[in-house]
């Protein structure tokens, strides 16, 4: 595939990403941030947002598994989570977290459990599109091409 | 102590800032360089952010821990200019942190968190922070931060500045040091203020030394042990700096720094306790202009000092002595809005007093605001001049001029709110009560700056309001004469007293029928006593 191809390829699926609320204004945000100096910065702070939400993923889920669930842990994974994602942009993760929190003020065991499912669902899709996005951004770089900057109404 | 070879001040207000660290002078080029020290656990945002300010020309150090941070700024005291931190962190509170900062290093603080609830970002306000901002952070908003860093050193440098001046003048005379923050409020000494007798008293010893620019002490927690240890012998409510200082007994350490951290102390006990012990704290700016004026409501001397337009002061002469009586509206100009306001602020007081003397008056507020007042309406207010003695100021509006009478029972609310404020838990209203009314209260560069952005406003009671905006830069009078105090506490205590209206607000009411301090207000207001 040649870089024009790919190059639109690419801009296609970002938009899409867009239009359905995976990523949001703030995953502009990094890309604008990365530049010459700093060239791998989008794919280093997603790395690390996986890293980091799979951590906390891991201890909502044992938090969870508590016979006596301590709710204020929970929350605060919850809370962390949010944040995390938020500030990558990874829209429909931080919503499904805002939910989470109302129910772990609610103390509902249940509904908290039947969230973390949601939020875990969310997580496994934004990843999976970000790694994609990137694989395809990196094989533009590869092939000599230049990543195209994503224009969007919003 | 620092010694002179900390930070030099020039002229902050303008970019020509000097900003000293370790030899490297950075000038013009500000706010470039701006060392900022960024605290959060979470890798993501840290990364993140660390890099939208290397973006935006900063000097960054980032941390992910509090503890860190802290020995950070501890060991390298004038290594940086602002600190920006998550409230929510694993070893230590965000807020505490912030205090920690406060009060050992007195460095500008900006909290940030997802979370936006307005409980917190008043605890954000009330610790102290100079900022708030709301996860996910946009660069944008970290253009901005270096602002904070400017207000912080124009404010103390104004403070170091401040000897026989203009404003000075106009203060009554030192009152005792003894007098506590508590008790001033009984005294009917609006300015009775801890910082102003703090000025005063550094403006004294002002007299005393040659220098200008008094080094900046440093309260480090063997430092800050002692001054509690000392506060706690003498009892926190006779404990004044110059008893504080000689149990100290710490060479260098002067009276003025020892009073402006027990007012930052004294602040930081009353946020624990959760009680506000007497807003006139807050009043601090709202007394200045009335000094003399407290008791008796003094147009003259308002107008003197330039507060009460000179309109407003003859037509309230003129209605407060039922002289227009035969008006049937009074030919109110309608004064600009802020004019209104700085009108206003004196006018805090009066309405309290208002409130207790004039319960079914209809009362008019004649300052300025046009109003349709009739001539019945007129003859209350002559009634309740009478009545009133001296105070002709209308305070709660007759139900016909409610929307008018809204801003200034606002502000009333304010001060008296104030005395509640942090008590109150619709104190986290306070950024937002103005929102719906579609004006950022702190929108008119207040010294605090306290920008929640978001506007959702909480707890407005009272529909009708919609001079908020009115409201807001009343809210911004006040403000301006934060100045002298110290960072951010004060101007980040008196926000939430007006957050405190929005339940005040809701006496609106009843204030047709009848205007009762017992709202809420007067109790924090013992002025009150003296009018009546």
């Amino acid at each position: 595939m040649e870089v024009g191809q790919m190059q639109r390829r690419l801009v296609d699926y970002t938009k899409s990403l867009f239009m359905e609320g995976f990523l949001d204004a703030q995953f502009l945000q990094l890309q604008q941030l990365q530049d010459e100096s700093n060239p791998d910065f989008v794919v280093e702070v997603v790395s690390l947002f996986f890293d980091d939400s799979e951590k906390l993923l891991n201890d909502l889920t044992m938090a969870l598994d508590q016979p006596n669930v301590d709710f204020k842990k929970v929350d605060a994974h919850v809370h962390q989570l949010k944040g995390s994602s938020s500030s990558i942009g990874a829209q429909r993760v931080k919503n499904a977290c805002i939910a989470f929190r109302s129910f772990c003020e609610e103390q509902n065991i249940d509904a908290t459990l039947r969230c973390l499912q949601q939020v875990k669902q969310e997580y496994y899709l934004v990843k999976n599109k970000l790694e994609t996005m990137l694989r395809l951004e990196q094989q533009i770089v590869a092939a000599g091409g230049s990543i195209p900057m994503i224009e969007l109404g919003f | 102590m620092n010694s002179s070879s900390g930070k030099s001040y020039m002229s902050t207000a303008s970019s020509s800032v000097i900003w000293k660290a370790g030899g490297d002078v950075v000038a013009d080029q500000f706010p470039a360089g701006l060392r900022v020290l960024v605290v959060d656990d979470d890798p993501t945002c840290l990364m993140i952010l660390e890099k939208m300010l290397k973006a935006c020309q900063y000097n960054v150090t980032k941390c992910n821990r509090a503890e860190t941070a802290l020995s950070m700024l501890r060991e390298n005291r004038n290594g940086f200019d602002i600190v920006i931190s998550d409230v929510h962190m694993p070893d230590m509170d965000g807020f505490k942190l912030l205090e920690h900062i406060g009060l050992e290093m007195d460095l500008p603080v900006i909290m940030m968190s997802a979370d936006d609830g307005k409980n917190v970002v008043m605890k954000g306000v009330t610790h102290g922070a100079c900022d708030y901002l709301i996860k996910p952070v946009r660069i944008e908003a970290l253009k901005n931060i270096w602002q904070h860093v400017v207000r912080k050193r124009k404010n103390e440098w104004k403070d170091f500045e401040q000897s026989g001046s203009v404003e000075e003048g106009d203060r009554q005379p030192k009152q005792s040091e003894d007098a506590d923050y508590s008790s001033s409020a009984n005294e009917g000494n609006w300015k009775s203020s801890k910082r102003r007798k703090d000025d005063e008293d550094e403006n004294d010893e002002r007299d005393d030394t040659s220098t200008l620019k008094k080094p900046r002490v440093v309260w480090s927690v063997e430092l800050h042990q002692q001054f509690v240890a000392a506060v706690n012998q003498l009892g926190i409510e006779k404990a004044v700096p110059k008893k504080i200082l000689e149990l100290m007994n710490v060479p260098g350490l002067t009276r003025e720094n020892v009073a402006s951290h027990l007012q930052k102390y004294r602040l930081y006990l009353r946020r624990l306790s959760g009680v506000s012990q007497h807003p006139s704290n807050l009043n601090n700016s709202f007394m200045n202009p009335q000094d003399a004026t407290f008791g008796p409501l003094d147009l003259q001397a308002l107008a003197a000092t330039g507060q009460l337009p000179a309109q407003s002061l003859a037509t309230l002469q003129a209605a407060g002595l039922g002289r227009s009586t035969a008006k049937s509206g009074i030919p109110m100009p309608l004064v600009d809005q802020r004019n209104i306001f700085s009108f206003e602020n004196p006018k805090l007081r009066f309405g309290e007093a208002q409130q207790h003397v004039n319960n079914n008056k209809q009362m008019n507020l004649l300052h300025g605001i046009p109003t349709t007042m009739e001539p019945k309406q007129l003859a209350g207010l002559h009634h309740t001049a009478q009545s009133m003695g001296n105070m002709n100021m209308p305070v709660l509006s007759h139900g016909s001029q409610s929307s008018q009478n809204n801003p200034l029972l606002m502000q009333m609310a304010q001060p008296q709110a104030r005395g509640q404020m942090l008590n109150d838990s619709t104190v986290g209203l306070a950024p937002r009560l103005l929102s719906p009314m579609g004006q950022p209260m702190l929108s008119n560069g207040m010294a605090t700056n306290v920008s929640t952005r978001n506007g959702v406003p909480e707890n407005i009671r009272a529909p009708s309001y919609n001079p908020v905006s009115q409201t807001s830069s009343m809210l911004n009078f006040p403000m301006n004469h934060t100045s002298e105090l110290p960072g951010n506490s004060f101007p980040l205590v008196s926000t939430p007293g007006i957050s405190n209206l929005a339940p005040k607000v809701a006496f609106q009411e009843d204030v047709n029928s009848e205007i009762k301090g017992s709202v809420g207000f007067m109790p924090s207001y013992d002025i009150f006593n003296d009018l009546t």
